[in-house]
């Protein structure tokens, strides 16, 4: 345990060093990124103990301050969520280093990136309610200053503004949570907690104050503005693992809560369905790369909280097969969510840095130029559209059978929420198919659209490295699922408030459906195989000739002519259109021989414009008629403060 | 893993008989009409000068593109790894290999799309469009059908499905079955790029929908994708045939009669639907895909509702 203690201290040490490094840019990069490799090395090593069973000592330090302790844990749970806290920044870092402009010192950038990792390490293994609200306060402020970069655009601030506000708003849920828990208890201390005198009070404060952070619909209005705004390699670690602490911190609650009433998985469910299908919706019709990938993130955090939800209703209705298959499917989506969505921002964050745009539109035909970022980016394509035999796909398996046997299993109308998490599973991963065509699909293969996208080049080894490994790592998870599946069992023990052995003995009832997968996924692989060595043999010593794309015989064919990422999403989001609210101007062509004509379509966020808006447009007017109480003189501002220390006065006294 | 010799020889079976289902299509077709028609092993012949030929690649592809084909067709051959054929077990079935066949059925749609592409044609973009709309509306009916048959023979894996269905289950539970397997034929067209959702045999680019995603294609690449389209519209059809048929007399050779001949009849309807009717207009197929979806809803609804 003492190397957490030691990786948290490295990176504060790597951080501030290089925020000292001043205008040298090489010391302050070296100091940035070496921390949070080593930062890592050190963390990855209990944690690894911890998932393989292997008990941790606990730290328990006095601190000096009302109910505080510091005092750490790292059990199955918190194991599974370092690994990739620590594993997503090293290679971010690493991304980093070659992604940001030369031409500056980026001290600060790097001092923020490391107190991030710190904070969140901290923030999984924290087992005292005030340590963990600082490093969540912490994690949050590291985060706006890092998304907050490039504050010379008014676009990048304003993000900023939301990604702020909506932080604080979830933190004052999760106050108001802690300090009813403490007030029952009387400690802060994790190990204190029991099951409250009002249970389902907590767990829907959990809800509204983790889910800001995760970024449950329709609580998620900042993400779309947050991970754009923010340098790629920040979104990446941003999106991939710094969100998932809600998750952590959900699921974590949880464990105080005692056992859970069937409604609160419906509610999680609901809330998974919700967020899911209208996360993909809304990412299917963006025409930026990163506010799609951001909304696809919660798509994934829809997916990961029907998981569950639906262990929950295991749980509630005592069946242990369907609360450990819940668990595992939503915390394996976690950890496969974290590898692809990072490789993907770091994909996108490539394409940036190669083209100078983040316009889908704009681009094509980037595979030739780069080779690699487009063959990592399709992978990752596939594996986030829950396709076999890559790794979304085992955990999107994992929560479909977990339906499925509750949907068997429990009584005759019980099982409805497991239905519509089966159909709307279904239909979201269709979706999310559609969605992740058109991103992998206009981006890099056709023609390009642009001088920019014609003149693109490969980005160098520094960023291609980390974006290979995750490409690996997604594959392997995919291909070896009996090996993957039983490191399960520690962190599925703890979520789901069972004993290691039923969480081992239920997860051991997948061996089955873990080894199909590995030889279905092999079959694959070796069927493939063949076909393209039988290709081979065929052609040899044929004519194999290149020659123009089949136009129907139009022989001046142009980029341009290639279908759009917005022609290709236009048929679903006219499906759709009743929440999407997709905005078109439309200048049609006119007269006989017509010469100009455009189309501007726009999907805004429908929660972002039609409810937080006018809500916070109200706050405002609300704050506008105190204004008379603020009139700058210094006397009045003297007289507040005489009568408000006579009131407390009088009512101290009487 | 169940491993037994006619497990294996019905594989064979499916991999050699496949392409004859289109031909059936097409000679009932060619009935309907009062055409002579193409001979009934039309396909074969096609598929023979297909591996004979070249090939010729657009400048615009990548490997992508020549990686479509292949892997399409490999994603649908361990398709039929996992479908049981006709009263035996399937070679790789366990817990959860339904969904692992919508996954499979998903690979090859995805890189058929991304190849289709890769050629840089508005016309492919069309085609690739048009194709995830309808079968991102499609995989809920298929999903939930195959859910309700879970949920009514009390097992998640097809063998299992396939084989606790019986004759006497058309007795007990003759809607929820009807239901089930009409959300299937449907779903059976939609994704066999049939009519009244795809017109195989239209001429018009601007028109088509699978067909037309697989233009720039030639050669032995192009041999792949007709034997994976016909080797896929095999599974889907055993799967129907299994529900509507389920026949367990115990004898191989009385079963796989069955089985075939319920794939012939398959063939013959799938022809009749597409003599006897216009296809929709492209805003109204999501309707219909709705409409499948929502049988398998009641039908999973019944099921749910029947005494334990």
């Amino acid at each position: 345990m003492y190397l957490i203690v030691v990786a948290i201290g490295i990176y504060l040490l790597g951080g501030v060093a290089s925020f000292l490094s001043g205008s040298s840019r090489r010391a302050a990069m070296a100091f940035g990124v070496g921390a949070a490799v080593l930062g890592a090395a050190a963390a990855a090593i209990p944690a690894g103990m911890a998932l393989a069973g292997g008990s941790v000592e606990p730290i328990r330090w006095a601190w000096n301050m009302p109910l505080g302790s510091f005092s750490l844990a790292m059990d199955g749970l918190s194991a599974l969520f370092v690994l990739p806290i620590v594993v997503l920044p090293a290679l971010a870092a690493i991304y980093g280093s070659a992604y940001l402009d030369r031409a500056k010192s980026h001290g600060r950038s790097w001092l923020c990136f490391n107190l991030l990792a710190a904070s969140m390490v901290l923030l999984v293994v924290a087992r005292n309610g005030l340590l963990f609200l600082v490093a969540w306060e912490v994690m949050s402020l590291s985060s706006f200053f890092l998304v907050t970069s490039e504050n010379e655009k008014e676009s990048v601030r304003q993000a900023g503004w939301t990604y702020l506000i909506a932080m604080h708003l979830g933190t004052a849920f999760l106050l108001v949570m802690f300090l009813l828990l403490g007030r029952e208890n009387n400690s802060l201390d994790f190990e204190n907690f029991t099951a409250a005198g009002m249970p389902s009070v907590l767990f829907l404060l959990a809800v509204i104050g983790f889910g800001t952070k995760a970024g449950f619909l329709p609580l998620h209005v900042w993400l779309p503005e947050a991970h754009p705004a923010a340098p790629s390699h920040v979104s990446a670690v941003m999106s991939g693992v710094m969100i998932k602490t809600g998750i952590y911190g959900l699921v974590r609650t949880l464990t105080f809560l005692g056992p859970p009433l069937e409604w609160w998985g419906w509610v999680l469910i609901g809330v998974g369905v919700t967020s899911g299908i209208l996360g993909v919706l809304l990412a299917l019709s963006q025409s930026d790369l990163k506010r799609l990938l951001a909304y696809s993130s919660v798509e994934n955090i829809g997916i990961i909280t029907l998981s569950l939800g639906v262990g929950l209703v295991g749980l509630a209705r005592g069946n242990m097969t369907v609360a450990v298959l819940g668990f595992a499917g939503g915390l394996l989506h976690v950890v496969n969510h974290a590898l692809f969505k990072g490789l993907l921002f770091l994909g996108a964050g490539a394409v940036l840095h190669a083209t100078g745009t983040r316009e889908i539109d704009r681009l094509g035909g980037l595979i030739k130029k780069m080779p690699w970022t487009a063959a990592t980016f399709l992978i990752a394509s596939v594996a986030i559209a829950g396709l076999p035999p890559l790794n979304g796909f085992i955990s999107e398996l994992l929560i479909f059978v977990g339906s499925l046997k509750g949907m068997v299993a429990l009584g005759s109308w019980g099982p409805a929420a497991l239905l519509a998490a089966i159909g709307c599973l279904a239909l979201i991963g269709g979706l999310a198919a559609a969605c992740f065509a058109k991103a992998g699909g206009v981006v890099f293969l056709g023609e390009p659209r642009t001088e920019q996208a014609a003149k693109a080049h490969e980005v160098p080894s520094a960023m291609l490295i980390p974006m290979i490994a995750l490409a690996l790592a997604c594959i392997l998870i995919g291909l070896l699922a009996p090996l993957v599946l039983p490191w399960l069992s520690e962190a599925v023990a703890v979520a789901a408030g069972l004993p290691v052995e039923t969480a081992h003995a239920e997860l051991s009832g997948t061996t089955g459906l873990a080894n199909g997968m590995a030889w279905a996924g092999g079959a694959v692989v070796v069927i493939l195989g063949g076909l393209l060595l039988l290709r081979r043999r065929l052609l040899a010593g044929r004519k194999v000739e290149t020659a123009g794309t089949w136009d129907c015989g139009y022989v001046a064919p142009t980029a341009r002519m290639q279908y759009t990422a917005s022609s290709f999403a236009e048929p679903l989001t006219e499906v759709f259109q009743m929440f999407l609210r997709t905005r078109r101007e439309a200048q049609l062509p006119t007269g006989l021989f017509p010469r100009e004509a455009s189309l501007v379509t726009h999907t805004p966020d429908l929660f972002g414009e039609s409810v937080f808006r006018p809500a916070f447009q109200g706050v405002k007017w609300l704050m506008g008629r105190l204004q008379w109480l603020q009139h700058g003189r210094l006397q009045l501002y003297v007289l507040y403060i005489v009568l408000a220390l006579l009131i407390l006065l009088a009512w101290k006294l009487g | 893993m169940t491993m037994n010799s006619t497990t294996i020889l019905n594989l064979a079976l499916s991999v050699v008989l496949a392409p004859l289902l289109p031909g059936v299509i097409n000679r009932t077709k060619a009935f309907f009409a009062g055409r002579k028609g193409p001979p009934l092993l039309q396909l074969y012949y096609d598929l023979w000068k297909l591996l004979h030929k070249g090939a010729v690649y657009s400048r615009t592809t990548s490997w992508v593109f020549r990686l479509g084909p292949a892997l399409g067709l490999a994603a649908v051959l361990t398709a039929l790894l996992i479908v049981p054929t006709g009263g035996g077990s399937s070679l790789l079935g366990f817990d959860g290999d339904l969904i692992l066949l919508a996954g499979l059925f998903g690979l090859m749609r995805f890189i058929t799309v991304l190849a289709a592409l890769d050629t840089g044609s508005a016309f492919e973009g069309m085609g690739a469009s048009r194709e995830v709309t309808f079968s991102a509306l499609a995989e809920p009916a298929f999903l939930l059908g195959l859910a309700a048959l879970a949920k009514l023979t009390g097992s998640l894996s097809l063998t299992g499905i396939f084989g606790g269905l019986t004759v006497e289950s058309w007795w007990s539970a003759a809607p929820e079955l009807a239901l089930v397997a009409a959300a299937m034929f449907l779903v059976f067209l939609v994704e066999n790029a049939r009519i009244p959702v795809d017109d195989p045999n239209t001429h018009l680019e601007l028109t088509m929908i699978h067909e037309v995603m697989v233009l720039d294609h030639g050669g032995p690449d192009f041999a792949f994708i007709l034997y994976g389209a016909a080797l896929k519209m095999w599974v889907m059809g055993m799967i129907l045939v299994q529900i509507v048929l389920p026949a367990h007399s115990g004898t191989w050779l009385v079963d796989l009669a069955v089985l075939l001949a319920g794939l012939l009849s398959l063939g013959v309807a799938v022809g009749t639907v597409e003599s006897t009717m216009a296809r929709l207009r492209m805003v109204r197929v999501p309707q219909l895909l709705v409409t499948a979806g929502a049988l398998s809803v009641v039908a999973l609804v019944l099921v749910l509702r029947r005494p334990v």
